[in-house]
């Protein structure tokens, strides 16, 4: 079981491997990154603000609430904050489990509660200007899928 | 005994503030009570809490809404929709 909110970059291989054990089939991994290209015109930084405290309970329980659904042998949530550049990692969600079809589900409960609950914010800059991102309806529909 | 307040992404820019404390006024019971004395604090506040219907709220760093209640000590965050991932 591990969160973290970081402004450090993570490596994935390290990631990985740390979640293999004799119990484990298959690790499911969700790696998202900062796009470049937005819409039509160039986002040049991604700024991340969070709530240091709520972050991170929120995270453990949406971990928590993954577990509860799929037998899971172990998860990682690794999330970063700061000023990153196009091309950089942001989160990565790893779910590791006996066979894949829980490890793929349970990355990707993860993944859509983590994009309505926790409490990151970003904002995008453009050259000189900067931007807060605008939340999408999509990521609501995508985990209330989950309820249905 | 205070109320601490915070702000996040854009509520805090506006605001000027990302965290502030004040006393509980009398009255208030719920997190909706607290907002008419906030948007008396600047020009920021009214502006950032002009419309609370996209406005998230958390009370000690749990998930609430306007009719969560409040009392001296707690902490209250105010946020827009979140953005993460």
């Amino acid at each position: 079981m591990a969160v973290r909110v970081q402004t450090d970059d993570f490596d994935v291989g390290v990631e990985s491997r740390a979640l293999q054990a004799e119990t484990v089939g298959g690790i499911a991994l969700f790696v998202g990154t900062v796009r470049g290209l937005s819409s039509d015109d160039g986002v040049t930084a991604m700024v991340l603000e969070h709530f240091p405290g709520m972050t991170e309970t929120e995270l453990e329980r949406i971990e928590a609430e993954a577990r509860a659904r799929w037998p899971l042998e172990d998860v990682t949530i690794i999330h970063r904050v700061g000023r990153l550049l196009p091309g950089e990692q942001i989160v990565l969600v790893a779910a590791a489990s006996a066979h894949r079809q829980a490890a793929f589900d349970a990355a990707q409960f993860i993944m859509d509660f983590l994009k309505t609950d926790a409490p990151f914010w970003k904002a995008e800059e453009r050259g000189g200007d900067r931007r807060w991102v605008e939340s999408r309806d999509s990521d609501s529909a995508a985990r209330d899928r989950w309820s249905e | 005994m205070t109320l601490t307040i915070r702000y996040f992404a854009w509520m805090r820019e506006h605001t000027g503030t990302d965290l502030e404390t004040m006393d509980l006024p009398d009255g208030v019971g719920c997190v909706g009570d607290l907002v008419p004395h906030l948007v008396t604090k600047s020009a920021g506040h009214a502006l950032a809490l002009e419309n609370m219907q996209v406005v998230r709220v958390a009370v000690n760093r749990t998930y609430g809404d306007l009719e969560t209640p409040v009392a001296a000590g707690d902490e209250v965050a105010f946020f827009p929709p979140v953005t993460g991932g």
